[in-house]
């Protein structure tokens, strides 16, 4: 066994091979696991933002609101990530006239991706609420709007946690996928050191796996304290 | 906008020969592994569910480990570094099938020549690290289904005269199974797309062909917008058929 070679790459599966630049930390030209979590991070916020979106478009009643979302989520829904990575890598530059960097492309095919899946999470998350709250609410006074803003999201989003982190999950995995476009993410310095060292490849596939279980560990660890903070209410009810 | 489309010459010659080989290659995958997966799951599920605490402990150490790590560093790991866990014996063996099917040799409708031919090592090691991970998840959605269902019908089924695997047997695992059924069915549309990941091992699925058409007929955006459709096409055909399954066999459930 050559644990030895892992623990002098260590360095390298972090942060690559740039040198640490503390006035704009890692983020002008970020490798390793850095650049994993960074593709990570923003996707999970992205997709929170565009499958919110997308989610309750899919609920609306207006067919010229709902048709556009389903359309895209069945689409998204029915192909591997990976085509989609080149679809878009090789759209890019048609579309807006440039070559485009492969971090942002993967970053935003990421979010593109995991908002629809984030959008099915969504509308069964509103829909599982009894119907009652609604109309309670708009008998009230409020508008539609403010009756999803104040009564029925905040209660859909509890219920919507642990599928929440089911997804996030999957994408902090999807995540190595930006390896194949030539992102220097945490898979790709693990190809490269494994290029390298050539004697080690069962000890360095198994420090990355590890690593990527720990930033999924985190991320559940985190949303188990996040979820037993949200329904500190109902708790108290039962 | 001065890129000229070429959708013609994606559905003749070549490229239709390619995309087609692809399909047949990624529908082999997907069908072995599936296979596979559903026996390894199953497996796993029963020693999680044994008293005897080590299977417990191993099937859930797998469990863990191959859900919370990357398909992709998982194939690259069974591909680079499975000398450590799969015995010499085997692996060498695998090296051999190369030499073993030597000539061009027809499957499923398509022939194999050389390199092109079904069993090398790499579509084995892709199989296995697809079959592995759809496996670890499959275990949990059937643990999930048994544990669905109320203790208390075990309980019932011991007071009505029938024995503990009797119990199991009719009682506890038809409803279980059918409640698992829908979650399998999507583990298995997961494992079709999740099957193009095998293309970073040079195995020649659907994806590889498309990239190779990219790469030889400089027609990367027709070569991705038909794979994506092909795609699409069996992902909607999949939930189509679980939308009519589940309209007939779903369990209405009354409480």
């Amino acid at each position: 066994m050559h644990w030895d070679i892992v623990y002098n790459n260590f360095d390298y599966f972090l942060y690559g091979n740039t040198t640490l630049d503390w006035h704009f930390p890692f983020l002008h030209n970020p490798e390793g696991l850095v650049a994993s979590v960074i593709l990570a991070i923003c996707g999970i916020f992205g997709a929170f933002w565009l499958g919110l979106a997308a989610g309750l478009m899919r609920l609306s009643r207006k067919w010229w609101v709902k048709i556009p979302s389903v359309c895209y989520i069945e689409m998204i829904r029915g192909m591997p990530l990976l085509l989609l990575i080149f679809w878009f890598y090789y759209l890019a530059p048609v579309i807006t006239g440039q070559n485009m960097p492969a971090f942002s492309t993967t970053m935003i095919c990421f979010v593109v991706f995991t908002g629809a899946y984030v959008a099915e999470i969504v509308r069964a998350g509103v829909v599982a609420l009894p119907k009652g709250q609604m109309e309670a609410a708009r008998s009230t006074g409020l508008s539609h709007a403010q009756a999803m803003q104040l009564i029925i999201l905040p209660q859909a989003l509890r219920n919507m946690i642990p599928s929440f982190v089911n997804q996030f999950v999957s994408l902090t995995k999807d995540t190595s996928l930006a390896a194949i476009l030539g992102v220097i993410e945490l898979t790709r310095t693990g190809v490269q050191v494994d290029n390298r060292e050539m004697v080690a490849s069962f000890e360095i596939w198994i420090a990355i796996a590890g690593l990527y279980f720990l930033i999924c560990y985190i991320l559940t660890s985190y949303s188990r304290r996040l979820e037993a903070q949200l329904s500190r209410y109902q708790a108290r009810n039962r | 906008m001065d890129y000229t489309f070429h959708w013609a010459k994606m559905f003749s010659g070549e490229p239709a020969q390619w995309m087609w080989e692809g399909f047949c290659t990624t529908m082999q995958i997907s069908v072995i592994s599936l296979i596979c997966a559903m026996i390894l799951g199953i497996v796993i599920c029963i020693l999680r569910m044994t008293p005897f605490k080590p299977f417990q402990w191993f099937s859930l150490a797998f469990t863990e480990f191959f859900r919370n790590t990357p398909l992709l560093v998982q194939i690259f790991f069974w591909y680079n570094a499975s000398y450590f866990v799969i015995p010499t014996v085997i692996n060498d063996w695998m090296n051999d099938l190369y030499y073993w099917f030597p000539g061009p040799f027809s499957l499923f409708g398509h022939e194999f020549v050389g390199e092109w031919m079904l069993f090398n090592v790499e579509l084995i090691m892709g199989i296995i690290a697809l079959t592995v991970y759809t496996a670890a998840f499959i275990a949990e959605e059937i643990r999930a289904g048994i544990f669905s269902i109320p203790k208390n019908q075990l309980e019932a089924s011991r007071a009505v005269g029938l024995s503990f695997l009797q119990g199991y047997r009719y009682v506890i695992l038809p409803q279980a199974l059918r409640i698992v059924i829908p979650p399998l069915i999507s583990q298995a549309l997961n494992l079709i797309k999740n099957s193009s990941l095998v293309m970073v091992l040079g195995v020649t699925d659907l994806m590889y062909q498309a990239s190779q058409i990219e790469s030889y007929h400089a027609m990367p955006f027709e070569a991705f917008t038909v794979a994506l459709l092909i795609y699409l096409a069996i992902s909607l055909v999949v939930s189509l058929c679980i939308n009519l399954y589940n309209k007939h066999f779903m369990i209405q459930v009354m409480y």
